[in-house]
């Protein structure tokens, strides 16, 4: 059963890669290949990393809807990227460019959200009002970062316009073999942490009757969560409802709680649907900016669905 | 044994817990009884280290419960919290498999598997395994999660109000388990309302009421009219049924 699935889906995951590599293609195999395997690598990087820190953050929360996009994670990285153009300016940034700025905003990151979520996290185990937080705090950030960008001189703007909306064509290729390397780390790390995880699920009361320190755990977790958000955002910008899209997916066709068979196919499907749907519309529909606007609005109909359900619930 | 010193804890500007020191014995049922908001769960609670107190010690064994890790404290100590509420959706045998988790954290054995089967047995719950909680009615439900403790098979056993929802038939039977794993050695303290049931097979009773242990002593000693007239505030009555407290609010 479990197999086959994790089969299934890394069938769909191959076959969306394969139409991906080759659709359209004339001319030098050995260019097309090199060029648009870079790009197959970073999709794949970017929906795995949404997909495992989406589940992980809703096992540890305990619920469905929340995601770490919908809560302002990836705001959050924007926020700091236009604090730094802000303060160092548009030369200073583009200096930083790169890795160094990454590890730096994701240090910042890591930082600020341990701070802000672990104070939310901790005071509300209701689940309506973290939802309603989380969905006023993503827009705090949001505002925040709206505000910042009009403080920032408007030729160092375009610095931030580029970080501030999510882009699947042009893809930061200097950021992909770190993020590749931190991505694979960090999953495989959550991967051997499955059994726990599930233990987790059960809610911080029966968590802590086997044995699990639930807050610290938590707190350990939610780390690895927010250095994978920085990989996707740092990659391609912020997307808000996909993870929210995949893992109503998985949940939905793994049909168990076990994050053994949970993460993986999560990561396959969401890998596989993000390339399918790039594949389509660049190769077949010639469209390069829809397949965010696609992928939001289809994600922003389950989280409404899934608020529905769970309101007549 | 486990049992507590000197507990202190407040919250929302209220005194829960009031200087509570108490002890339950190894082998035996130690029933906790009071009031509705005497501080009893919370007690409890503390004693399973869900609840950390504002100042006190919990004993376990010869030991300072703090000091354990909570992975080691999980071996020898389980708590079964009332309403509790499971959300993933597993089936009965998954959720007593739990139960083995602070043994095993990887995979079950299958030393691991007879014993859930024969939890899962105990409660009556073997038609049931492959059903999913939330198709279960409130009494199932409570079987199983009593079941998912028994399974940790641990020497202390903490349960608030573990015959809720329970029938009648259930209810004997969960207490007969209690019983039988007291006889093996094991403490057993646990949170009961039915005093009747309380008097039958309990061998110690702490009895709580504003936060504070009003008496504590086997049962003949607390199970008197006077004593629980003082910790209900009511008029209770003991009568001898074929030698047979039975305990009735008049």
């Amino acid at each position: 059963m479990r197999l086959s699935l994790l089969a299934a889906a890394g069938g769909f995951y191959l076959a969306a890669a394969g139409l991906f590599l080759t659709l359209g293609a004339r001319g030098d195999w050995g260019f097309i290949l090199a060029f648009r395997g870079e790009k197959l690598l970073a999709l794949t990087v970017v929906a795995a990393a949404v997909a495992v820190s989406t589940i992980v953050f809703q096992t540890i929360t305990g619920n469905r809807i929340l995601t770490p996009a919908i809560m302002g994670f990836d705001a959050l990285y924007v926020l700091i990227q236009s604090v730094l153009v802000l303060t160092f300016g548009g030369a200073g940034f583009a200096a930083l460019q790169g890795t160094p700025l990454f590890a730096l905003e994701t240090l910042i990151m890591i930082g600020v959200a341990t701070l802000l979520f672990g104070l939310m996290l901790r005071r509300s185990a209701d689940l309506h009002r973290l939802v309603l937080t989380g969905i006023v705090l993503g827009i705090l950030l949001r505002s925040l970062n709206a505000l910042v960008a009009r403080l920032i001189d408007p030729s160092e703007y375009s610095y931030v316009i580029a970080n501030s909306y999510a882009r699947f064509s042009s893809i930061d290729s200097d950021l992909l073999w770190i993020t590749t390397g931190v991505t694979v780390a960090v999953a495989g790390l959550i991967l051997t942490m499955a059994r726990r995880l599930d233990v987790i699920a059960l809610g911080r009361d029966s968590a802590m009757v086997l044995g699990v320190e639930h807050r610290r755990a938590a707190q350990g977790l939610m780390v690895l969560v927010t250095l994978l958000v920085a990989v996707s955002t740092a990659l391609v910008g912020p997307i808000v409802f996909f993870g929210l899209l995949v893992s109503a997916i998985a949940h939905q066709l793994a049909g168990t709680w076990r994050h053994a068979t949970l993460l993986p196919l999560a990561a396959l499907i969401a890998a596989g649907l993000l390339v399918l749907c790039q594949a389509l519309f660049e190769r077949v529909l010639q469209l390069q900016s829809t397949v965010t606007v696609v992928i939001e609005g289809v994600g922003g109909l389950v989280f409404i669905l899934l608020l529905f359900r769970r309101a007549r619930a | 044994m486990i049992g507590c010193q000197e507990l202190n804890y407040s919250t929302g500007g209220k005194r829960i817990l009031d200087r509570v020191s108490a002890s339950a014995p190894s082998g035996a049922i130690t029933a906790l009884v009071g009031p509705n908001g005497a501080g009893k769960s919370t007690l409890l609670a503390m004693l399973g280290r869900m609840l950390v107190p504002d100042s006190g010690m919990i004993r376990l064994g010869g030991e300072n419960a703090a000091a354990l890790a909570r992975a080691a404290f999980a071996r020898r100590v389980t708590t079964l919290r009332q309403a509790t509420r499971i959300t993933p959706r597993l089936t009965v045998r998954d959720l007593v498999g739990f139960g083995r988790y602070p043994h095993n954290p990887g995979h079950l054995t299958a030393a691991d598997r007879k014993i859930v089967d024969a939890c899962l047995q105990d409660l009556a719950l073997s038609d049931l395994a492959e059903r999913h909680l939330d198709t279960l009615s409130g009494g199932q439900q409570q079987r199983a999660l009593i079941a998912m403790a028994l399974a940790q098979e641990t020497e202390v056993l903490l349960l608030d109000e573990p015959l809720n929802n329970l029938d009648l038939t259930h209810a004997r039977r969960v207490m007969q388990l209690l019983a039988q794993r007291s006889r093996s050695g094991r403490t057993v303290v646990t949170v009961l309302h039915d005093l009747t049931i309380a008097a039958r097979f309990a061998d110690h009773v702490i009895a709580v009421k504003d936060g504070q242990v009003l008496n504590e002593g086997p049962p003949a000693t607390v199970f008197t009219p006077e004593v629980l007239s003082q910790l209900y505030d009511a008029q209770v009555e003991v009568h001898l049924i074929d030698g047979k407290p039975v305990i009735l609010p008049i």
